[in-house]
């Protein structure tokens, strides 16, 4: 692999950026594997990178049914933060926001990583009281964060709304700075050139349609290129997990929902941080390009289709309008939507299965995005030492029948 | 938008009339005190969440305010019938050629 750097990008405009090479390779599948990871996005290829990277197994592949990153990882809205209220989750968020913060020179790709900061806002009392219990165990866990006054918020977003006229009025906000957004493209491309430079196989548009297993462990996937033999399947397949397990005899407790969001057309820089409520139910935040990307909570039903109703739109900008009336007159311009994995507690499976040599990484959700790096580091982790990473051990499915669940819907719930 | 027919009301309605009740025909347990951990969990959290047909609760929320069944394809969203809670669908994924 060719590294990036002023001088690569000098001598390559000697000959009109013809010349560079690939960011990875397109290989055959090979008959037999160590490792194979089901599904190619941020969160599978971060896992295989780190397979190779920390734990030097580099005989691995990563299956992808469509194209790399082209799903959830393309659909979201890139908000990172890690102000979550638990324990388990904040330290695992955490440590996905500090992977973040070297992840460009890591990789030495540019996922264009942006700490502009992230707003919650609270619009009632209770709103307040559980923004400064959170901003409170933040503190405790060593995560930065601090509780605003809505004068503070209009220094930090000029355009919003602090009035104490309008029907939610913000009374205040938690802050946390070292949160933010980063390019969701650059982040699975990122990890996959990474991941490629190790000896990882990438196989695109090829679909895992079966697990076989033999005594209780299991032996590889069949697929669309036929059968591909391996010691252990690690599936990080997002909404489509549930379909996976299946595949195996197991259940999970994930129900896919569509997710939707949306980018108005570009507009002049107006908005430098990310603002999210979950109270009017909505986020914003405006890219490189100046479009101000928004999102909301999920649609109500189950669905696979990647769509989602219209209804859930107009109340995600009514939010938005409500928030920022100066953008009641900005022009929408895309609008998209995602399957994700919705978990009863609102935290993520990252767990060994009763199937031996059988993992699953899945049900984060809204919010998985920001998790990246942290959920492909402990999990490359508990697949390579076949037991859990200590901060992915409360993580298991067991949670679900031993009543150990990490109630995180009072920071995940809607705003992610 | 879904269009949906509340079999209560005999009416296609607009879907924000209606709010999602989940997965159908979950039989409460007679004895919850009998289960073990593995079986109480499994009734409280494990879901079919099939890509596909999927018989499912719905609540006719600001119009009768009734609960209702559907058989619904998870992936076109078409919904292939609505039903009482008392009775049995007419489709079954197998029917629908899945």
């Amino acid at each position: 692999m060719k590294k990036y750097s002023g001088f690569s990008l000098f001598k390559n405009a000697l000959s009109y950026h013809e010349n560079w090479q690939k960011l990875w390779r397109s290989p055959k599948p090979k008959s037999d594997y160590d490792v194979i990871v089901v599904g190619g996005g941020g969160h599978g290829l971060a896992t295989a990178y780190y397979l190779a990277s920390v734990h030097g197994i580099t005989n691995i592949a990563v299956i992808e049914k469509g194209y790399l990153g082209g799903g959830n990882t393309a659909r979201n809205t890139t908000i990172i933060r890690s102000n979550y209220l638990w324990d388990e989750a904040a330290q695992l968020y955490e440590l996905s926001l500090k992977l973040w913060e070297g992840l460009s020179q890591e990789l030495n790709y540019n996922v264009m990583f942006s700490q502009r900061g992230v707003l919650n806002l609270g619009h009632n009392l209770q709103d307040m009281r559980d923004i400064e219990r959170r901003v409170n165990a933040n503190r405790l866990n060593g995560i930065d964060g601090e509780v605003v006054t809505p004068e503070r918020i209009k220094q930090i977003a000029p355009l919003i709304n602090i009035s104490r006229d309008c029907r939610y009025p913000i009374l205040g906000a938690s802050w946390q700075p070292r949160g933010g957004t980063a390019r969701h493209d650059a982040v699975a491309w990122g990890y996959a050139r990474g991941a490629d430079a190790l000896g990882v196989d990438l196989i695109q548009e090829t679909e895992v349609t079966g697990i076989r297993r033999k005594n209780g462990a299991v032996v590889g996937v069949e697929t669309t290129q036929g059968f591909i033999g391996a010691r252990k399947v690690a599936c990080v397949t997002a909404g489509n997990s549930g379909v996976v397990a299946a595949m195996a005899g197991l259940r999970l407790p994930v129900e896919s929902r569509p997710l939707q969001a949306l980018v108005s057309e570009p507009v002049k820089p107006c908005l430098d941080t990310v603002v999210m409520s979950n109270a009017v139910h909505g986020y914003i935040s405006q890219s490189d390009k100046g479009d101000l990307v928004i999102g909301a909570g999920v649609d109500g039903y189950n669905g696979y289709g990647q769509r989602g109703s219209f209804h859930v739109i107009e109340h995600t900008l009514q939010a938005i309008c409500e928030l920022f009336p100066a953008f009641s007159r900005v022009r929408m311009n895309r609008q998209w939507g995602g399957v994700v994995d919705t978990c009863p507690d609102a935290c993520p499976i990252i767990s060994k299965t009763s199937v031996d040599g059988l993992y699953f990484n899945c049900g984060w959700g809204t919010g998985g995005f920001k998790a990246t790096p942290g959920s492909g580091y402990v999990f490359a982790d508990t697949v390579a030492n076949d037991h859990p990473h200590p901060l992915a051990a409360a993580f298991t499915v067991d949670r679900f029948n031993s009543g150990a669940l990490i109630d995180e819907h009072g920071a995940a719930g809607v705003a992610h | 938008m879904l269009l949906i027919h509340c079999p209560h009301c005999r009416e296609d309605r607009e879907e924000e009339e209606f709010s999602y009740g989940g997965e159908a025909h979950i039989v409460r347990p007679l004895e919850p005190e009998a289960l073990s951990d593995q079986e109480w969990g499994d009734y409280l959290f494990f879901r079919k969440n099939p890509r596909g047909i999927h018989h499912e609760m719905w609540y006719h929320q600001t119009g009768c305010r009734r609960y209702f069944y559907a058989t619904r394809n998870t992936v076109s969203y078409e919904i292939l019938e609505t039903y009482m809670v008392a009775e049995k669908p007419q489709i079954s994924a197998a029917e629908a050629g899945q």
